[in-house]
């Protein structure tokens, strides 16, 4: 199998954004079909990258001199954003047709963003990092201020705006002093230069480690640097908020898994620490401002902070993963993440859904919703459930997996932070459950609500995975496991 | 193969809610008989399973095991020994008298209301019967959300609080039960309950052992509960709906302890030990639970209060019979330790079938008298005895069975843990017998004098109830109280018919904590 093969996934979902593009430039008047356009682009990137998944582990290796790696792991990702892609898609049809003419620009943008998550997680040298950082990062931003007559969209990308902005750069500082350590801007290179540092260099590790953790952290949204997203979220289209909560932190944790294991795999003690102490401040601070939100965009925002938080854990737990290994740190971040998308993007499907219908974000009028859509009302049980971590939903697994890396490592102190941390969270999911089930309605406002196909799927479609990562939940750990495969000196 | 008679009697209440949800909304009394009907599958199954365990109630029957996440060791492992047959009968039997009374009392959402009782219903077996850690924690944590709606969509005026208090107490405590566990796992390199009491973790460190033991220790003291961890229970028992109650007396608070005797007291024996002799802290709460929680009925004016308090004395007999036990290893040497150590756990473990039996009939009694009157508070009751004898023939019974008047089913269990607690504890024991004198204060002063003796004021009552129709107990509402008083005579007169499917789990228990 030629190696190139590797790189159709990027090409389709590339190739797909053009088409998407071009033809809303030249095209007709009727634009109804553009997203089945895009949607048949993902879902064509996404069959190719599982199809691929199968012949990767005869080929890690990089390519295109070392810019471009091909190992499991990035194959993970491109499945990842291939199917936050598909499912944004789905759930910006009925919305955006309703608030947006520029539906040509608008899934073009989205398709852009998700090449350049799965980019992201193919890139093995910091100059490719940055590049697709930065692609990521401006896509973002136009999607956020997409719907330009509303103020608050447009404050939203404003606020993003800037603060990405800075964060890149001080990313950018934080890799230039790698490459003066090192001379190279390849991780591989970059690792082997590092463990024939002169001793005399070597302090230079430790401000390139937290200006590296400026950049990531903004992409995972960590405290501190996660202030753009609550004000980012509540004013985005919510479609593009969704994106945001999941694929954006992905594309996050898929950077930082891979510059922290290629490039830094011997400095672990360092960015441990460093990491432990944001995870803690990310948990803390998420759920405890969390419980306040009336608004429940903000208030998936300020709980993405804190799952956020929960990932790193895993991360910090780090250990060369072996056959028959039981609760490895990656492992544990690896299912999170899935099991986040699942569980996040079909909670954003049933905000989405119940905005489109009653144009309101707020907790409080979520009140009765059992009795107008029991569809909508029912999965969302499932969906906070899977967020709080109640056993027989996927959240329960990822907790598991996590916990257990922290454990097997002996951070006693992170894993106790973390379970008071998912006490805290129960709090506010579970008020989002009081008004939808315990909070009787006026008569007069019983009608029943009435969702677009494309979200019911949605929703169905996550509600499905959530409960089958719960209840069976070897075939996705097993995946996981095999998506281990990084690149490495 | 054998038939999987386990998984059966832990998955046809799942079938039957699926039947349920399939049931259209207007079909109510369809769902209600088909739950109620259908629920006497398990009931019969489990009844079998008692009499299967009996030849031979210390081991392990019915045990099926198939692999469920190899990538993280978990296990679908279940098994039956005597204590869990007791333990499903109870289950079952109480779950079916709650979907029978609730035919007549549950008027609104009905379809969700049994849907959701019967995933309880799974959650409940699924623990008494899991052997394995993962999946006893899945099924602990099942139970937990389906309660959660119950009380705050069919509870009283303070539900919403009620609930939420409920759920982050249990799920702060299982949390901590969580990280245990797989401490226990990385300790032992499995799940499986029974292998890991086999190997013992921890054994050499007491510090790991000793926070280990704490977690499990807290996330079962809450679910007791066992003073401080008490303070969900009143909240929670009182906004319930009747039959909410019932099961949250009757079986829920019996996980906890059933917990403590299953994986607590075999793997952290010595840690049980330590804490239970040499630094007695869980005698004193448990003697708390018991003297404070009579207290607090004592001084109750609202009978669902005041029942739901006497759960926290009467689980605290519970928690002074597991430690007595475990505090038999501190004093091993002694003659006759062993012998008093399976005494007090026979009690222990029996008075979580009676206390199920006995409290669930008074919370029944409780929600009979308050869809009469719409209060419950003692003072604006008087005289009632006149009025409705059957009521009142039928509460005394049950009263004195709580109190633990000799022939009834409450005595046995009271005498076997301060027969064997005496012996190992005394001076908790002695303490801990006030709570009977207490207990009988209560029932005789509160509720039998205050509610069915002296004259009936009907003037009073038209005013306080706003002139509702006092009658006396239905014909449902006979039918559902019988099987429970009959179980209290039963019981009392031959404890055998349970001890002895307990007695060989404990002998067995015993036998293998101490030297």
């Amino acid at each position: 199998m030629h190696i190139f093969l590797f790189l159709l996934p990027q090409l389709i979902l590339f190739l797909s954004l053009v088409l998407v593009f071009g033809i809303d430039l030249v095209g007709s008047k009727e634009k109804k079909w553009l997203p089945y356009l895009a949607l048949t682009g993902t879902t064509i990137s996404l069959a190719v990258s599982i199809y691929l998944f199968g012949w990767v582990e005869i080929t890690a290796e990089s390519v295109l001199g070392g810019m471009i790696a091909i190992d499991s792991f990035s194959l993970y990702f491109q499945i990842f954003a291939a199917v936050i892609a598909s499912i944004i898609i789905l759930l910006s049809i009925e919305y955006m047709a309703l608030r947006s003419p520029y539906q040509g620009e608008y899934y073009s943008l989205i398709l852009l963003a998700c090449f350049s998550i799965s980019l992201l997680s193919v890139s093995a040298d910091l100059v490719m990092v940055f590049i697709s950082f930065e692609l990521l990062s401006i896509s973002s931003y136009i999607l956020t201020g997409f719907l330009r007559n509303d103020p608050k969209s447009s404050e939203a990308a404003i606020k993003y705006f800037l603060y990405g902005s800075i964060a890149s750069a001080m990313m950018l500082y934080g890799m230039s002093l790698l490459y003066g350590a090192t001379a190279s801007t390849n991780l591989i290179q970059i690792a082997q230069g590092l463990s024939g540092i002169d001793p005399g260099l070597r302090w230079v590790i430790y401000p390139a480690l937290v200006l590296l953790m400026v950049g990531f952290g903004f992409k995972t949204v960590t405290v501190p640097f996660h202030q753009w997203s609550p004000d980012a979220y509540e004013g985005a289209p919510t479609p593009v908020t969704a994106f945001l909560a999941v694929g954006s932190i992905g594309a996050g944790f898929a950077v930082l898994i891979r510059v922290m294991l290629t490039a830094l795999p011997d400095f672990q003690v360092n960015w441990a620490a460093l990491i432990a102490g944001l995870s803690i401040m990310s948990m803390t601070l998420g759920n405890l401002v969390a419980i306040s939100q009336k608004n429940i965009k903000r208030m998936l925002a300020y709980s993405g902070i804190a799952h956020a938080g929960y990932i790193l854990i895993g991360l910090v737990s780090w250990d060369l993963w072996y056959p028959g290994m039981v609760f490895d740190g990656v492992s544990g971040v690896l299912i999170y993440l899935l099991v986040y998308l699942a569980a996040n993007l079909g909670a954003f499907a049933v905000v989405i859904g119940f905005e489109h219908k009653l144009g309101s974000n707020q907790i409080s009028d979520y009140a009765g919703l059992i009795q107008r859509s029991p569809l909508m009302a029912g999965t969302m049980v499932v969906f906070l459930f899977s967020l709080i971590g109640i056993p027989g939903t996927g959240g329960f697994v990822g907790k598991l997996m996590i916990f257990g890396a922290a454990l097997r490592k002996e951070y006693y102190f992170l894993a106790i932070i973390a379970i008071i941390n998912s006490v805290v969270a129960g709090f506010y999911y579970l008020n989002v459950i009081r008004y939808m089930f315990f909070q009787p309605l006026d008569e007069p406002q019983r009608d029943r609500i009435q969702l677009p196909k494309t979200l019911s799927a949605v929703i169905i479609l996550t509600c499905v995975f959530t409960l089958l990562m719960g209840l069976f939940a070897q075939p996705f750990i097993q995946f996981v496991q095999a998506s281990l495969g990084l690149i490495t000196s | 193969m054998n038939f999987p008679i386990l998984t059966a009697i832990t998955f046809i209440p799942l079938l039957i809610s699926t039947i349920v949800l399939l049931i259209p909304k207007s079909k109510e009394n369809w769902i209600r008989s088909v739950s109620t009907v259908l629920s006497l599958i398990p009931l019969a199954l489990s009844i079998y399973i008692y009499i299967a365990v009996r030849a031979d109630p210390g081991k392990m029957h019915f045990t099926e095991e198939y692999s469920w996440i190899p990538a993280i060791d978990v296990y679908y492992r279940m098994g039956v020994d005597g204590l869990s047959a007791v333990m499903l009968v109870l289950t079952t039997l109480l779950s079916t008298l709650c979907y029978y009374y609730s035919i007549y009392t549950i008027k609104n959402r009905v379809k969700e209301y049994y849907f959701l009782f019967l995933l309880l219903q799974v959650g409940m077996s699924g623990v008494f019967v899991s052997l394995d850690f993962i999946f006893f924690y899945v099924f602990w944590e099942i139970g937990l959300v389906p309660m959660y709606l119950l009380i705050g969509i069919w509870g009283g005026e303070r539900r919403i609080y009620a609930s939420i208090k409920f759920f982050l107490y249990t799920l702060a405590g299982s949390m901590a039960m969580l990280l245990a566990i797989i401490g226990v796992y990385l300790a032992t390199g499995t799940f499986n309950i029974l292998e890991a009491a086999a190997a013992q973790p921890f054994a050499g460190n007491f510090a790991l052992s000793a926070a280990a033991f704490w977690a499990f220790f807290v996330a079962f003291a809450i679910k007791v509960p066992i003073f401080p961890f008490h303070t969900w229970l009143p909240d929670a028992h009182t906004e319930a709906p009747t039959a909410g109650s019932v099961i949250l007396a009757g079986v829920l608070l019996k996980l906890g302890a059933y917990g403590l005797i299953r994986i607590v007291l075999p793997i952290f024996p010595k840690t049980f030990a330590f804490y239970s002799y040499n630094v007695p802290v869980i005698p004193i709460l448990a003697v708390i639970s018991i003297v404070y929680g009579a207290l607090v009925c004592m001084a109750q004016w609202d009978l669902k209060r005041l029942i739901a308090y006497s759960s926290v004395s009467h689980m605290g007999y519970v928690t002074l019979g597991i430690s007595a036990a475990a505090a038999s290893l501190a004093i091993s040497g002694r003659e006759g330790t062993a012998t008093s150590a399976i005494i007090s756990i026979n009690g222990a473990s029996l008075q979580l079938f009676t206390h199920g039996v006995i409290t669930g009939g008074l919370f029944f009694l409780v929600g009979m008298i308050y869809d009469r009157a719409h209060t419950r508070q003692i003072r604006d009751f008087g005289g009632l005895g006149s009025k409705v004898p059957y009521y009142y023939g039928i509460m005394m019974v049950t009263g004195f069975a709580s109190l633990g008047l000799p022939g009834l089913a409450g005595f046995w269990s009271e005498f076997f843990v301060f027969r064997g607690a005496f012996a190992i504890i005394p001076i908790f024991a002695i303490i801990g017998v006030l709570g009977i004198v207490f207990t009988a204060a209560y029932i005789l002063w509160k509720i039998v004098q205050h509610i069915f003796l002296g004259e009936f004021d009907q003037e009073k009552w038209d005013q306080v109830t706003h002139q509702a129709k006092l009658t006396d107990l239905a014909t449902f509402e006979k039918i559902t109280m019988w099987p429970l008083v009959i179980l209290m005579v039963l019981i009392g007169f031959y404890p055998s018919l349970i001890v002895r499917l307990l007695n060989g789990v404990s002998t067995a228990l015993v036998n293998n904590i101490l030297p």
